[in-house]
C-alpha cells in the first residue's frame, strides 16, 4: 500500500473517481489550470478538460448554486471553497438550499453535491486564513459534515460524499495537507459517512476530537501511555453531522471519563454536543466532570505566532488535560 | 447589446396580417392561453377568498402578472426545458400541465400537496415529472442553479433550455450577479425573465434601480436585455421566444424584463394601501392584461363578450371546486415530520 500525504490522497481521489464517473466535475476558484491554491485539483484539468474541471469567477454564492443546479441536471459537483473563512457568502446556498431541497419537496428533488473545504489554523493564516466553520452548518439538518484526517479517511469519506445522495462538506484541515502522511489504500475504498472511528483504544478515559487536535490526541495518548501507564481511548469523530453518538456513549460507559478537544470555539461547538450526549446518555458512568478543551472564544485566529499559539489547543494542553483527567 | 421593443405590435397588425399568425400562434393557442390566464387569476382570487374566510393562513398572489407568465410559458416545452419558477408564477405552473387541484393542495398544505406535502408555505412549486424545480423563499437563490442545470445540460448534450425567473426585488442580490456574470461568459441556454411589478414588498423600482431598466444591467454580462410590455402577450411571447431559439442555437443567455404589475398586496399579510396610492393601482388596472388580451381576442372574432363569460365562469368553478376538494383531502401526518430529512434510500443513485 502506498503512503500518501492528506493532500495527495485529496488529489488522486479526485483523480480516479473523475476517471471512473463521467458525472464527477469539479468547481471553484483556481481549481483548474492553476491546480487549486493548495494544488489539491492539479492535473485534473489537463486529465479531464474544462466542461469537468471548471474555473469560476471570484464568487462563492454561485459556486455552491451552481453546484446545485448541476446537482438537479445529472452531474455529481465536488465545490471547492478556497478557504473555509471565504464560505460565507454561501451559506445562503448551503443553509437555505442544498441542506432543504430534499425536505422541502418532500423527497422529489435531491442534492448529491460536495463542497470541499480547507480549514483550520496553525498556517500563519491570520483571521481570514485560519477558521473552523463545522460550528455554523452542525446545527443544520440535512446536511452532512464531515473532517476526516488520514489519507485512508481522506479516500474513503470522499468517495462516500461524492456518491452520497445529500449535500456533504468536506472539511479538509490545511496542517494535515503535508504534515500527516499514511496509507492510501488503493482501487475501490469507500467508508460509510457517520460512523466514527476509533483511533486508539483504551480503557482509563476517552478523548473524543476531530481534525488535527484528533492527532495532538492521538501523539499525547501513546506518551501518556508509555510515561505514566495511562491508556486513553481516542475517538475520531470522522463525521461531525450525523454525530455518532452510539461509539461515544458506549466508550464513556467503558472509561467512565470524556475529553472533548476540538480546534473550533469553545463556544456552541461541536464539543458542546458531544458533551450534551454523555450527560443524557451516560451521567450515571461518569466518574469525572466532562472536560472540554477547544480554541478560545476570540473571533478567529490571530496572525502573529504567540497570538496563534495562545488562542488554539495545542498538544501539549491536550496532554495535560488527559493527565488531569485520568488522574481526577 | 440592449434593446427595447418599438413600436407596439398591435399596431403592426393593422397593417394586414394579424399578429398571433406571424409570431406562429393558432387560434387554439390563443384560446388556451387565454384559459389560462384566466384560471391563474381565479386561481389567486380564491386563495385569497379562503385566507380572509380563515381557511388557510396565508397567500401570496401574482394578479396582474397572468399575461407575461402565460406567454413565457408557452414558448417553453414541458418535460424538455428545466423551469425555475418563482412565487407568482401560477400562471406559468398551470400552462406548463400542474393542475388547479395539485395547486389547490399546496394552498392548504396537504399531505398530497405535488410540491413539498405541506412543508411549504403556498406557491412554492416543484414537480419533477416536469422539471419544474424546488424553491424557496429567499429571492434570487435559483439563478445560480438555473446555470448550473444549463451547464449539465450542454456537457451532456441535452436538448433543450433553462427557463428562471424572478421579480424585480432580484436585480438587488449578489446571487442576480453572479449567475447572469457566469451564464454570459459560458454563453450557456438560460433564459432570465424578470417579472418587473415595480415594487420590492413597498420600495418602489426607482429605489432599487439606478438605471429604468432591469434589461440595462444585461450589458455588464454580455447578453441581449429585451424589456418588453409585460402585460402585452404578443410582447412577451415575442422577446421569449427569441430568447429560447437563441439559447436552443447555442447563441447564450438572454435578459428579458416584462414590465408589469401586481395588482393585490405583497401577500396576504402585507396591506400595500401602506405604500401605494389607490390611483397608482387603479391606472395599472387600465392595463390588466385578461381584460386586453380578450379584447383582442375579440377583435379578431375569436370570442363574445358571452364566452367571455363562459369563460370566467367556467374557471371560477373550477378553482372553487378544486378548493373544496383539497380542504377536504388529508393533512400531513405528525409521523412524517422527519422524513425526507436525508435520502432514506443508500448512496450511489445520484439524484
Amino acid at each position: 500500500m502506498a503512503v500518501k500525504n492528506v493532500l495527495e490522497a485529496v488529489r488522486d481521489t479526485l483523480f480516479e473517481a473523475m476517471g471512473r464517473d463521467q458525472r464527477v466535475m469539479v468547481l471553484g476558484e483556481d481549481v483548474g489550470r492553476h491546480g487549486g491554491v493548495f494544488n489539491a485539483t492539479q492535473g485534473l484539468y489537463e486529465a479531464f478538460g474544462e466542461d469537468r474541471v471548471v474555473d469560476t469567477p471570484l464568487a462563492e454564492s454561485s459556486i455552491v448554486g451552481i453546484a446545485i443546479g448541476a446537482a438537479f441536471g445529472g452531474l455529481l459537483p465536488v465545490a471547492e471553497i478556497q478557504f473555509a473563512d471565504f464560505i460565507h457568502p454561501a451559506v445562503d446556498q448551503i443553509i437555505n438550499e442544498a441542506a432543504k431541497i430534499r425536505y422541502r419537496s418532500n423527497g422529489d428533488f435531491g442534492c448529491p453535491i460536495v463542497i470541499r473545504v480547507p480549514y483550520g489554523g496553525g498556517v500563519h493564516g491570520g483571521l481570514y486564513h485560519s477558521q473552523s466553520v463545522e460550528a455554523l452548518f452542525f446545527s443544520t439538518p440535512g446536511l452532512k459534515i464531515v473532517a476526516p484526517t488520514t489519507p485512508a479517511d481522506v479516500k474513503g469519506l470522499l468517495l462516500a460524499a461524492i456518491y452520497d445522495p445529500d449535500p456533504v462538506i468536506f472539511l479538509e484541515h490545511k496542517a494535515s495537507y503535508r504534515a500527516i502522511k499514511g496509507e492510501y489504500p488503493e482501487g475501490e475504498f469507500v467508508l460509510p459517512i457517520g460512523p466514527a472511528d476509533v483511533k486508539r483504544a483504551g480503557t482509563d478515559l476517552t478523548v473524543v476530537s476531530y481534525g488535527m487536535t484528533m492527532h495532538y490526541a492521538l501523539q499525547a495518548a501513546e506518551e501518556l501511555s508509555r510515561e505514566e501507564g495511562i491508556e486513553a481511548e481516542v475517538i475520531d469523530l470522522r463525521t461531525l453531522l450525523p454525530l455518532d453518538r452510539r461509539t461515544i456513549v458506549d466508550s464513556v460507559k467503558k472509561t467512565g471519563k470524556l475529553l472533548v478537544v476540538h480546534e473550533d470555539n469553545l463556544t456552541g461547538g461541536v464539543g458542546a454536543e458531544v458533551a450534551a450526549t454523555v450527560a443524557d446518555e451516560a451521567f450515571m458512568y461518569l466518574d469525572a466532570p466532562i472536560r472540554r478543551l477547544a480554541a478560545l472564544d476570540v473571533p478567529s485566529t490571530p496572525y502573529h505566532p504567540a497570538l496563534e499559539r495562545a488562542m488554539l489547543p495545542s498538544k501539549a494542553q491536550v496532554k495535560e488535560a488527559i493527565l488531569e483527567l485520568a488522574r481526577y | 447589446m440592449k434593446r427595447t421593443t418599438g413600436e407596439p405590435l398591435k399596431k403592426q397588425a393593422a397593417l394586414g396580417e394579424r399578429i398571433h399568425t406571424r409570431l406562429g400562434l393558432s387560434d387554439d393557442d390563443l384560446l388556451q392561453m387565454y384559459r389560462t390566464m384566466v384560471t391563474a387569476r381565479a386561481f389567486d382570487e380564491r386563495a385569497f377568498i379562503l385566507f380572509t374566510q380563515g381557511k388557510i393562513p396565508f397567500t401570496v398572489t401574482g394578479h396582474g402578472h397572468e399575461g407575461a407568465q402565460v406567454a413565457a410559458a408557452k414558448c417553453l416545452t414541458p418535460g424538455r426545458d428545466w423551469v425555475l419558477p418563482y412565487y407568482r408564477d401560477v400562471g406559468v405552473v398551470l400552462a406548463l400541465g400542474m393542475t388547479v387541484r395539485e395547486l389547490m393542495l399546496g394552498e392548504f398544505g396537504k399531505a398530497a400537496d405535488p410540491s413539498s406535502g405541506g412543508r411549504q408555505m403556498p406557491k412554492h412549486w416543484g414537480c419533477r415529472r416536469l422539471k419544474i424545480v424546488t424553491q424557496s423563499s429567499p429571492v434570487a437563490t435559483q439563478l445560480p442553479h438555473a446555470c448550473g442545470l444549463a451547464w449539465a445540460m450542454k456537457v451532456r448534450n441535452e436538448e433543450g433550455i433553462v427557463w428562471v425567473s424572478f421579480g424585480d426585488g432580484v436585480a438587488s442580490k449578489g446571487d442576480f450577479h453572479e449567475a447572469l456574470n457566469f451564464a454570459g461568459i459560458h454563453k450557456l441556454p438560460v433564459v432570465f425573465f424578470c417579472e418587473n411589478n415595480y415594487y420590492a414588498i413597498s420600495v418602489p423600482f426607482s429605489k432599487q434601480s439606478p438605471v429604468p431598466r432591469v434589461a440595462d444591467r444585461a450589458a455588464a454580462y454580455g447578453m441581449p436585455g429585451i424589456s418588453v410590455d409585460g402585460n402585452d402577450v404578443f410582447e412577451v411571447y415575442k422577446a421569449t421566444r427569441e430568447a429560447v431559439q437563441r439559447a436552443l442555437a447555442g447563441e447564450g443567455p438572454t435578459l428579458v424584463e416584462a414590465r408589469t404589475y401586481r395588482f393585490g398586496p405583497h401577500t396576504s399579510n402585507d396591506d400595500d394601501r401602506r405604500y401605494r396610492s389607490r390611483d397608482e393601482v387603479a391606472q395599472w388596472k387600465e392595463k390588466d392584461p385578461i381584460p386586453r388580451f380578450a379584447a383582442y381576442l375579440k377583435e379578431i372574432g375569436l370570442l363574445d363578450d358571452q364566452e367571455e363569460a363562459a369563460i370566467k365562469a367556467e374557471a371560477e368553478k373550477e378553482v372553487r371546486e378544486a378548493a373544496a376538494w383539497a380542504e377536504s383531502q388529508p393533512d400531513p401526518d405528525p409521523a412524517t415530520v422527519a422524513a425526507h430529512v436525508y435520502a432514506e434510500r443508500g448512496p450511489a443513485h445520484g439524484r
